[in-house]
């Protein structure tokens, strides 16, 4: 199967001669494109998870799919082989589906809106976006039910769709799908409001093209590919040793009692062309755990990532991927088999970036970081309120950067591009329960000389009966320091209810009945320290304890002793950093704070929960 | 006769215009900038301009001032400790930032945090909880605070103290008796508190608005408190000071001093307000202003000939909640520096600029990096061959061999090295003024370019061309242009609060009701600096969205409207708007999130400013050189005219340079400037070239 686009103008592209100066121009009127289709999304999007959070991703390709702006890679190669149809101008599609796009998107909540660009008759460019609908349908409200055993219990799925055909809305398509999802406004709007960035940025590329003419216009965007392919050349060169380096993370459980889940990766190169192995992954979970990996978007990961550290003014795409190859076992937790449950996979996902960070960093040591905040955690809470109106609340948690290079990690913050948290007061305003705590934990961050952030404590005091649901990790495995770093404390879920009684919650549960009165304590995790504490200046440690990010016992995890008055003790200092480097034990380049075995034995004890069976 | 003195103090220069508001005669003068303390230069200035104009200082009645001792305070990270509390379980709402980190995919890896303003170890917590609907949920604990309090006036380390707790934006009780406290430990330090400063929904921005507002208040008190004095003391103690607030009003030096965060933007709104004065004069209701300095560009659009106002201020990384005309700046200039990074051969212009020292390679003070000013000289844009009004000597060879070096680099010829920096500079350019035109649903196409500031009238034919905005005019004194923008402006304050209501749940009435409450708050501080209410005019807003949206709208409306049309008066209108905006409107769940008065009072200025007379001049008589520069690939003959020497009518035909005492104007080739009846220089397109 492969879509046909229809051109009404059969003139063949031929190559301009196109100088210097204006492709640097192009490059930055499609920079500012970009820019543009956020813009218009945050102001016209309805729900607070693409409004405040910022759950959403432009891009603008070439004509043939090949991304020339935008974070996540192209879509448009999987949806061309997926879907078997003409593409006309005025045409916008629309789909869900990771199986039917190649897993440009990876679950079903993200509804991707494409826009096929044409100019004089010809196709010249895409544009497209996504973003994370409140609800999606199927089994639990936010539609990512953790139970889910295939993906026809996570929702309404929508093939490649024209949404509108020669410009014309397909209503009944529409309303067929928003019939389906529980919160049929903030999708409709959240929709419209894709639809209005895609063709924002359709209107622009129709205007460069005019400005510059088709032909410079389709070379530049070919120049600008070429930039990036030689840029990551020299890049791959500098940071992929030919000698294989392995590194394996892990999801730490599937929320049916399986788990950890491995992920391994091993990389190495040859000749020009960076290889990545996931070949020893583990197999797909019975659960909705699994992350559909599309191949291209881990290169874009891979490649944002490093290019970063070289030339950040670089308009970053899609250029490369002829250097990287990518290798995922099918039938593993990255490629799992259809019908497989697809919608938890955010920590998966997440977790890449770890193991992304553990297997570069071998081969460069000086660049690499700690485990930082590797997810996005979410809290589902719903019900009806007081005036018996039904409420929807999806909540994202942020937690501790780790440690780098660059210096410490920030506090409760989010390791992806564009996220911000809901303002407490505009949660408060909206839905019924009050914030009584949203705070740094300190300690949280693993010691370092560099420290890690610290987790975040949220404690959600629930105003009305309802139902909640949990999808988090790093429960059980640490989020580990590096270069003798320690790791980063751990999350916990923690409930008090009204009548006294307190339970621990498992990371990933749904259905979870709670009662007005009742409060939640989520703690997110810390990020892993970076380098060896006891070289970190005793008085940064001590105006850590006076801002209250480190508490005086936990600066103790430093060798550092501080006085009554909060200056730092010296000579107790001295002695206790005598004493700890004696005794530190050489953990090497990672501090997982001890073997899957150990940290499974100690579960019960440490975390309140059963460790998870092997799956 | 009374006059009135406008004056802008800048990074490197105080500018000054005298009027005298009967006749509308003008006086202008430039002095250096005294950054140690900036009322040194003001006084300097007014010496030579009275000197100069031969008028007794004690006639000046009114002195406007637009400042940027707030900005620089924020810039170089120089403002007051200041010390926070906030609500229990709130103590880190500034560490936390709203989780954000900038850059892309992979940005964390490289984001250091900037100190917090109010730094945690100066922050605490008050024991106490508000609802968000208002009602108390738990009261103060008012001893443990008290006990803190001294704790933390115990460090001896600060100097200004701000309040901000949950949902105080509903009911500010709270903040108010935390406050009776705090005065009692802290008896002589200025106090803020956010139900104040800024009484609107979300905790984050709230509590930075209030501490920045903290943060820069010692300073801008004391630098208000001394010019106020010595202004008194030369011009006589019935002087008037009022300072240019960032939405383009004037405040009283009091109000100025107790809300300093409204004095962010205080410079470019000045420039903004002095723009339109011409404009409007001009004729032209529609204008985006572009103000290009040395290290950055500040862009605006005015429509009807009032300036969009924004609900919030920005300055480098900080970002307040307080209104201000909507200027983006972009950090180019014509001091950015040109450079090419080795792995991808680009062509990149900014962010780093060569500032005033050691500047551009042409002014040879030390600087060697090309910059986009260097290209202009290289292509003849800023002659070389001929003594500016600024006297700065430029040097052709120097600003060559800058632009030699990234010419090699690239390796292409000087000259297309040259026109390409000044092409990827006026790209970015457009890119600011898409910003405020485009994106907003505007069509540059629908309004002229007005150009100034030290390098806007040399670039500013060029985005003309790029923009479609025509025609483009660069207004008399467009070094001075501030000034001017401080002189022509009225003294303004406003009251606003978080209303957020369902349109369908209330009435117009219950909205008048609300907006005459806002409007007696605002015209109290007019009260308390001396205007009667005769000579105040009241305008009301309200900001309305969608329910659950994050875009909003400020609608201006009057009682009368309300009372004709009911609520429908802002719906309507914010769903053309929406459309107008994003191709769709909804047409129900409205919400009016934020209501406003904004209260002015009627200006004394009855004459209009007279800054060119005469007719059409013979060019010979204007001409002071004979040049050429490069444009297009080519080589162009052209003249220098100097533009005080040219009257109404005349035009000018492209290629030419018109030069005046501290900027340069470039007419392209296929161009011509005609100067209209307030001095403006029209520039347009020349049919059937």
């Amino acid at each position: 199967m492969t879509a046909q686009i229809i051109e009404t103008n059969s003139m063949p592209w031929e190559t301009a001669d196109v100088d210097a100066v204006t492709v640097d121009i192009i490059e930055n009127a499609l920079r500012n494109v970009r820019e543009e289709m956020d813009a218009v999304l945050f102001r016209t999007a309805m729900s607070p998870g693409i409004r405040e959070q910022g759950d959403c991703f432009p891009m603008v390709a070439n004509k043939d799919g090949k991304m020339v702006v935008g974070q996540f890679g192209s879509f448009i190669h999987g949806f061309m082989e997926a879907y078997d149809g003409d593409i006309e101008e005025g045409d916008i599609i629309l789909t869900n589906d990771p199986y039917m796009c190649n897993a440009a998107v990876s679950h079903l909540p993200d509804w991707i809106v494409l826009v096929p660009v044409f100019n004089n008759g010809r196709h010249i460019a895409w544009s497209a976006m996504f973003g994370h609908m409140s609800d999606n349908g199927g089994m639990v409200p936010g539609s990512i039910p953790i139970k889910a055993e295939t993906i026809y219990q996570e929702g309404i799925r929508i093939p490649p769709t024209k949404l509108y055909k020669k410009g014309v809305l397909q209503e009944d398509i529409l309303e067929l799908i928003l019939h389906n999802v529980r919160t049929t406004e903030w999708n409709r709007f959240d929709l419209n409001a894709l639809v209005a960035a895609c063709r924002t940025a359709s209107k622009r590329c129709v205007e460069i093209a005019e400005r510059f003419g088709d032909e410079v216009f389709q070379t530049t965007m070919q120049i600008m590919l070429d930039r990036n392919l030689e840029a990551m050349r020299a890049i791959i060169q500098m940071f992929v040793p030919e000698e294989p380096s392995y590194f394996e993370d892990f999801v730490c459980d599937d929320g049916v009692g399986k788990g950890p889940y491995k992920i391994a990766c091993t990389m190495w190169r040859e000749g020009d062309v960076a290889i990545f192995d996931f070949e020893g992954t583990d197999p797909q979970a019975k659960s909705s755990i699994n992350f559909y990996m599309n191949e291209e978007m881990f290169k874009m990961f891979f490649g944002s990532f490093t290019i970063n550290l070289f030339d950040p003014h670089i308009l970053f795409n899609d250029g490369f991927y002829e250097l990287v190859d990518v290798r995922i076992p099918q039938g593993s937790l990255l490629k799992p088999n259809f019908p497989a449950a697809l919608s938890g996979r955010t920590h998966a996902l997440g977790r890449i970036f770890d193991v992304m960070g553990g297997v570069l960093g071998q081969g460069a040591p000086d660049a690499m970081n700690a485990a930082g905040f590797s997810d996005s955690p979410h809290l589902f809470y719903s019900g009806y309120d007081k005036k018996g109106e039904w409420f929807q609340l999806f909540q994202i948690g942020f937690g501790g950067i780790p440690g780098r290079p660059a210096g410490d990690g920030p506090d409760g913050h989010s390791l992806w591009p564009g996220f911000t948290n809901v303002p407490n007061e505009f949660i408060e305003a909206y839905f019924p329960l009050r914030i009584v705590k949203y705070e740094p934990i300190a300690d949280s961050g693993g010691a370092g000389l560099h420290r890690g952030g610290n987790g975040l404590s949220v404690a959600y005091e629930f105003l009305v009966d309802g139902d909640i649901a949990i999808h988090d990790d790093r429960w059980l495995t640490y989020p580990w320091g590096v270069r003798g770093g320690d790791p980063g404390m751990r999350s916990t879920k923690r409930i008090e209810r009204a009548d006294g009684t307190e339970e621990w919650l498992p990371a990933k549960c749904d259905g979870v009945k709670v009662k007005e009165g009742d409060v939640l304590y989520f703690n997110t995790w810390g990020g892993g320290g970076w380098g060896n504490p006891l070289e970190r200046d005793a008085d940064l440690v001590a105006f850590d304890a006076r801002r209250g990010v480190v508490s005086s016992d936990g600066a103790q995890r430093y060798g550092v002793v501080i006085a009554a008055d909060g200056s730092v003790d010296t000579g107790a200092t001295e002695k206790l950093r005598a004493e700890m480097a004696a005794s530190k034990v050489d953990t090497g380049l990672f501090s997982r704070g001890g073997t899957i075995e150990e940290i499974k034995a100690r579960s019960m004890e440490e975390t309140h929960l059963p460790a998870p069976e092997a799956p | 006769m009374t006059f009135r003195l406008g004056v802008d103090v800048g990074g490197t220069f105080t500018d000054l215009l005298l009027v005298d508001e009967s006749s509308g005669q003008t006086y202008m003068a430039k002095v250096p900038s005294t950054p140690e303390d900036s009322s040194i230069g003001v006084l300097d200035g007014i010496d030579r301009i009275c000197n100069e104009s031969d008028i007794d200082p004690k006639q000046v009645a009114q002195v406007m001032h637009g400042t940027t001792v707030a900005t620089n305070a924020v810039l170089t990270r120089k403002g007051a400790k200041v010390g926070l509390i906030t609500t229990k379980g709130y103590r880190q709402t500034l560490q936390v930032a709203r989780s954000f980190c900038p850059g892309g995919l992979g940005g964390w890896v490289s984001y250091n945090k900037a100190p917090l303003m109010a730094p945690l170890e100066l922050t605490i917590e008050a024991d106490e909880r508000m609802g968000a609907d208002g009602e108390v949920v738990s009261p103060l604990d008012a001893d443990t605070l008290l006990h803190d309090l001294k704790a933390l006036a115990a460090t001896g380390e600060v100097e200004a103290l701000t309040i901000c707790l949950l949902n105080s934006y509903v009911n500010g009780a709270h903040e108010r008796a935390v406050r009776d406290v705090a005065e009692k430990v802290f008896t002589d330090i200025p106090i803020s508190i956010s139900s104040d400063v800024v009484p609107e929904m979300q905790e984050y921005e709230r509590t930075e608005t209030t501490v920045v507002n903290s943060y820069v208040r010692p300073q801008v008190s004391k630098y208000v408190t001394n010019l106020k004095s010595s202004l008194e003391e030369r011009l006589g103690d019935d002087v008037n000071l009022a300072i240019l607030r960032s939405d383009g009003g004037l405040a009283s030096a009091r109000a100025a001093a107790e809300s300093p965060v409204n004095m962010l933007m205080s410079g470019p709104a000045g420039g903004v307000a002095g723009a339109m004065y011409f404009c409007k004069r001009g004729g032209f209701e529609n204008i985006l202003t572009f103000d290009m300095g040395g290290t950055s560009t500040d862009v605006a659009l005015i429509q009807h000939g009032e300036a969009r106002i924004r609900r919030e201020t920005r300055v480098s990384d900080i970002t307040v909640r307080a209104p201000s005309v909507d200027v983006r700046t972009i950090g180019a200039g014509g001091g950015s520096i040109a450079f090419v990074p080795e792995l991808t051969k680009a062509l990149r212009v900014g962010p780093d600029s060569a500032g005033a020292d050691p500047g551009p390679a042409a002014y040879m003070k030390g600087g060697e990096a090309p910059t986009v000013c260097d290209a202009n000289v290289v292509l003849g844009y800023l002659p070389s061959d001929v003594k500016l009004g600024g006297a700065m000597t430029i040097n052709r060879d120097a600003a060559e061999k800058a632009v030699q070096s990234l010419a090699d680099a690239m390796g292409i010829e000087l000259m297309a090295a040259a026109e390409g920096i000044v092409k990827i500079v006026n790209e970015s350019m457009l890119g600011a003024l898409r910003l405020v035109s485009v994106e907003q649903g505007y069509d540059p196409r629908d309004f002229a370019l007005v150009g100034f500031g030290g390098a806007g009238p040399l670039h500013v034919n060029a985005l003309g061309i790029l923009s479609g905005a025509w025609p483009v005019i660069v207004p008399p004194g467009p070094g001075v242009l501030c000034a001017y923008g401080d002189a022509t402006t009225q003294i303004q304050d406003e009251a606003s609060k978080t209303y957020v209501a369902k349109v369908e749940d209330i009435s117009a009435d219950d909205l008048m009701k609300e907006l005459g409450v806002l409007r007696d708050r605002a015209g109290e501080s007019f009260a308390a600096d001396g205007i009667a209410a005769d000579q105040q005019e009241v305008a009301y807003q309200a900001d309305i969205r969608y329910a659950g949206q994050a875009f909003q709208l400020s609608l201006n409306v009057t009682n009368e409207e309300l009372k004709a049309k009911g609520l429908a008066v802002l719906t309507d209108e914010f769903d053309r708007q929406h459309e107008q905006l994003f191709t769709f409107a909804h047409g129900k769940d409205h919400e009016i999130v934020i209501i406003r008065a904004v209260v002015k009072a009627k200006s004394s200025l009855t004459a209009d400013l007279k800054e060119v007379s005469g007719s059409a001049t013979d060019l010979k008589d204007a001409v002071i050189h004979e040049t050429r520069f490069f444009y297009e690939q080519d080589w162009h003959d052209a003249s220098i005219y100097e533009r005080e020497k040219l009257g109404v009518g005349t035009v000018v035909d492209g290629p030419a340079i018109i030069q005046e005492m501290d900027s340069t104007t470039l007419v392209l080739p296929g161009h011509a400037a005609t100067v209209d009846k307030v001095g403006n220089l029209l520039i347009n397109p020349v049919k059937g070239v």
